[in-house]
């Protein structure tokens, strides 16, 4: 109210869930034209405080003022026409609607009072245009890349009334590193002509690339706010997780013993083994002891690589022993029979089931393994979900706690407590760290090299290079759904860069 | 952050999958204490139970049934519109199987005389009864296969057999309405061992059912496929055998219905028996507090969900409500009942708790 230049005031707001103090008296403010990032870890409360700006939760207290008047927002419609727009994290859209569709959905232009398909088409071409994006807006949606869905979503979240205030949760966590730069170009642009931007991500340089101001949140409460320029990174992260970061520097030395130990042994053979369409044929191997990188970007084929040797779709070619035996019987139960676990990258589609709670989560694939009739008792139950609770730090009231009210690290760490139960030979991970914070990725990244240095083969698959780098013995790159090289020992970003982008080009 | 006791016991009931369904009966109870005198009393006739209450849970045994089943096809994410027909269907091989003759143009005076013989069956009541049950689990396995391996739409799917349905039911006992007369077949449905028998088989068939999801893995695997069956799907779990069990199961609760039903009025009648009744026993489901979209459910709320249907119906005929209203009012009484399970009045029961701690 002082400061004109605030157009967002949120103070001393306060939000309890069941179990759970989600926020305790937080302050934030956020001025026109900026670009505003809160970071921190899962749990921190950045999810909550964006949903009680937005009107899909209300404070239990506190007070939010919007241009110096205070206001109660009431509903999501509410907080529209206040000239808030939000993207969520999780693409709220119809795949099965067209482009044009989904941006212009409840207010398309109608001629006659029906929907004037030309006008709406070329109107929603126009908008993506505004973000330099130029694609047929009469095709699905679901046709197109997440980056792409992405971008609708900001184009529908811009056209909605006069959007002053934009939140952007976790926006480029499906995004590979053009379509990020892309994003930012956009973001850039938008706050040249005035709006303020929410920036929610996991990712550090992303914030210090592109934010002008940084809040920090850890569990529910508010760190405090710094101006991008003035805090260093390292006391940025220290902050964020309210810890010294010495763990990277214990990780590389767990790699460096574990590297010492890999045997011989191959866990895993494939040869020639793809599928029309999916994935062309490849060797793989993999060893007792190891974990094998997947390094490519986005469409290059981990994916598929990971599901069809987790079985969730059946090769037409090629081989794969398994410890010395053939694979004949392609299913994830099969799979999962053999000791083989598959994290996969979809964690809200094809990883939680968000009604069950944190207990049935945790055991589903082991009993899933032991059929039908064999059921775990409650006691067996407990012990298991309170165990893999404590080894990975998921921060839950209780065993018994839905998943959905999880925040989003803690539920991909169930889905990995759900494969370790298991106790799988064969650890897939796809994109385990996709969302999550640095203190939960560093713990994701130990517990995969500790798991190969108990004689497991994990085959890791990231976006982050970095962590490619930082966690595997051997990498394999992937390009335009084909295996190009593999890289054995030491190997730099560069060069790794280098075979992802492809040589020619 | 102590709370005191009674608000903890309130919370606790008041986010019990139970509490709305129950809270649903006790107010249409309540209306009948207070606009129907007597409709509390129930008299003892040579050591049986009878009054207003106890028919509630005798006719609704039926639909009780139905909701059985239908609970855990509706948990799966699918619906089972058959189970009406394939009421029809047990029925007609149930009478055929206690007396083929009925259908005989001309008969010799000796067998004549068996067709309204109280005491005669052609085959044995357990051949009977095990023999209509098969028939009914094959068609519940017939809806499982297209629902779970051809992946026809759940509602699609059944629709096939909620039409042939009956008119399968009518090729067996060849279009004609078979009266019943082998008296120890009526015990099924209008049975009394100081309560009616009815409720001990619904009683019976809710163990089995709840033995089958809640002592074994079941249960949480169709709350599991019915929630998200990618994730299952990628956990392991065969949500195409699951569907196949959940329907199979289905047109086994549906097969026990037509018995049950067809003792009541002693009559395998092709047309009207089990009419309509899938639509209550999804009614049923829905008032138990399952949801249509699949996944938690409770077995329990669908029974007391037929209860309340049950009890609408006797407490409208109670305060003289004609049968020909009788749709009409109920789907205003629905209406009000669906009402209460809204977000808003969940909120409200909510808030209620949170005072009461404060």
């Amino acid at each position: 109210m002082s400061d004109s230049d605030h157009i967002v005031e949120m103070q001393g707001i306060d939000k309890a869930f069941p179990g759970v103090q989600a926020l305790s008296r937080v302050d934030f403010s956020l001025n026109r034209g900026e670009i505003h990032a809160i970071v921190g870890e899962n749990g921190a409360g950045k999810s909550t405080l964006i949903k009680v700006l937005t009107g899909v939760e209300k404070q239990d207290a506190g007070m939010i003022t919007i241009d110096g008047r205070e206001v109660a927002i009431k509903s999501p419609i509410h907080a529209q026409k206040l000239g808030i727009s939000t993207v969520y994290q999780e693409i709220n859209l119809c795949p099965n609607l067209t482009v044009a569709e989904n941006i212009l959905i409840g207010r398309e232009p109608r001629r006659l009072g029906s929907v004037n398909w030309k006008a709406m088409n070329a109107y929603a071409k126009e908008v993506l245009q505004r973000l330099d994006i130029d694609i047929d807006v009469t095709q699905t949606l679901g046709s197109y890349s997440v980056a792409i869905q992405q971008m609708a979503a900001i184009a529908r979240a811009l056209e909605i009334s006069s959007a002053r205030i934009l939140i952007l949760d976790e926006p480029t966590s499906s995004l590979d590193t053009r379509e990020t730069e892309q994003l930012f170009g956009v973001m850039r642009k938008l706050k040249s002509e005035g709006m303020a931007i929410i920036f929610i991500t996991h990712f550090i340089d992303q914030v210090y690339e592109v934010s002008d101001h940084i809040t920090v949140l850890r569990n529910g409460s508010l760190v405090g706010t710094y101006e991008t320029a003035s805090i260093p990174r390292l006391e940025l992260i220290a902050r964020m997780i309210g810890r010294q970061l010495t763990e990277f520097d214990e990780m590389s030395q767990i790699k460096l013993e574990s590297s010492r130990q890999i045997r011989g042994e191959a866990l895993l053979e494939a040869k020639g083994f793809g599928l029309t369409g999916s994935i062309e044929p490849l060797d793989l191997e993999l060893h007792a002891g190891e974990v094998l990188g997947f390094a490519g970007l986005l469409g290059s084929g981990r994916t598929e690589v990971a599901q069809l040797l987790f079985g969730i779709e059946k090769p037409d070619s090629g081989l794969v022993k398994l410890a010395g035996g053939l694979v004949k019987r392609f299913s994830p139960l099969a799979s999962i029979s053999r000791g083989v676990a598959l994290c996969p990258e979809d964690r809200k589609e094809a990883g939680i089931v968000d009604d069950l709670t944190v207990r049935e989560n945790i055991i589903l694939a082991l009993q899933a393994s032991r059929g039908w009739f064999k059921y775990l008792r409650m006691q067996q139950q407990y012990e298991i979900a309170n165990r893999y609770i404590e080894l990975l730090n998921i921060a839950t009231p209780s065993a018994d706690q839905p998943v959905k009210n999880l925040s989003g690290g803690n539920q991909q760490k169930v889905i990995l407590a759900r494969w370790l139960a298991t106790n799988p030979q064969i650890l897939i991970l796809d994109e385990p760290t996709k969302g999550i914070d640095v203190g939960a990725k560093a713990e994701i990244q130990k517990l995969v090299l500790s798991l190969a240095e108990e004689g497991k083969a994990c085959l890791f698959i990231s976006s982050e290079l970095e962590e490619v780098l930082r966690t595997s013995h051997r990498i394999v790159v992937l390009r335009d759904r084909e295996k190009v090289t593999e890289f054995t020992g030491e190997v730099d970003e560069h060069t790794l860069m280098q075979s992802m982008a492809g040589g020619g080009s | 952050m102590r709370q005191s006791r009674s608000s903890f016991t309130w919370r606790k009931v008041s986010e019990s999958k139970l509490f709305f369904p129950v809270a649903a009966l006790a107010l249409i109870l309540l209306f009948d204490l207070i606009l129907v005198p007597g409709f509390f009393t129930i008299q003892t006739r040579e050591g049986n139970l009878y009054g207003s209450l106890i028919d509630i849970v005798r006719n609704g045994s039926t639909v009780a049934l139905l909701a059985i089943g239908m609970t855990l096809v509706i948990a799966t994410g699918g619906v089972d519109l058959s189970v009406g027909a394939v009421m029809a269907i047990a029925a007609s091989v149930a009478a055929i199987l206690m007396n083929p003759y009925v259908l005989a143009k001309e008969l010799p005076p000796h067998l004549m005389k068996l067709i309204n013989d109280p005491t005669f069956t052609w085959q044995p009541l357990w051949i009977v009864i095990l023999v209509a049950l098969f028939v009914a689990i094959v068609c519940g396995l017939w809806n499982g296969l297209l629902v779970a391996y051809v992946r026809i739409q759940p509602m699609v799917a059944t629709l096939i057999l909620m039409t042939a349905g009956r008119g399968i039911a009518q090729l067996i006992t060849n279009g004609v309405r078979i009266q019943i007369f082998y008296e120890p077949y009526a015990f099924i449905g209008q049975g009394w061992i100081v309560l009616p028998f009815s409720l001990y088989i619904v009683a019976f068939v809710y163990a089995i059912a709840w033995i089958l999801t809640r002592k074994t893995a079941i249960g949480l695997f169709i709350e599991s496929v019915g929630i998200n069956f990618r994730s299952s799907f990628f956990s392991g779990i065969e949500e195409k055998k699951i569907k196949l069990l959940a329907y199979t199961f289905c047109g086994f609760c549906a097969g026990i219905a037509g018995l049950v039903a067809s003792s009541n009025i002693k009559t395998s009648d092709a047309f009207n028996i089990g009419l309509t009744l899938e639509l209550d026993a999804i009614l049923a489901v829905v008032i138990g507090g399952t949801l249509m979209s699949g996944g938690r459910f409770s077995l329990l709320g669908s029974i007391i969900g037929a209860w309340v249907i049950q009890a609408i119906t006797i407490s409208m005929y109670a305060v003289g409500v004609p049968a020909f209203a009788l749709q009409a009012i109920k789907g205003v009484v629905v209406i009000l009942l669906i009402l209460l399970y809204s977000e808003q009045v969940r909120g409200f029961v909510r808030r209620i708790g949170a005072q009461k701690e404060a």
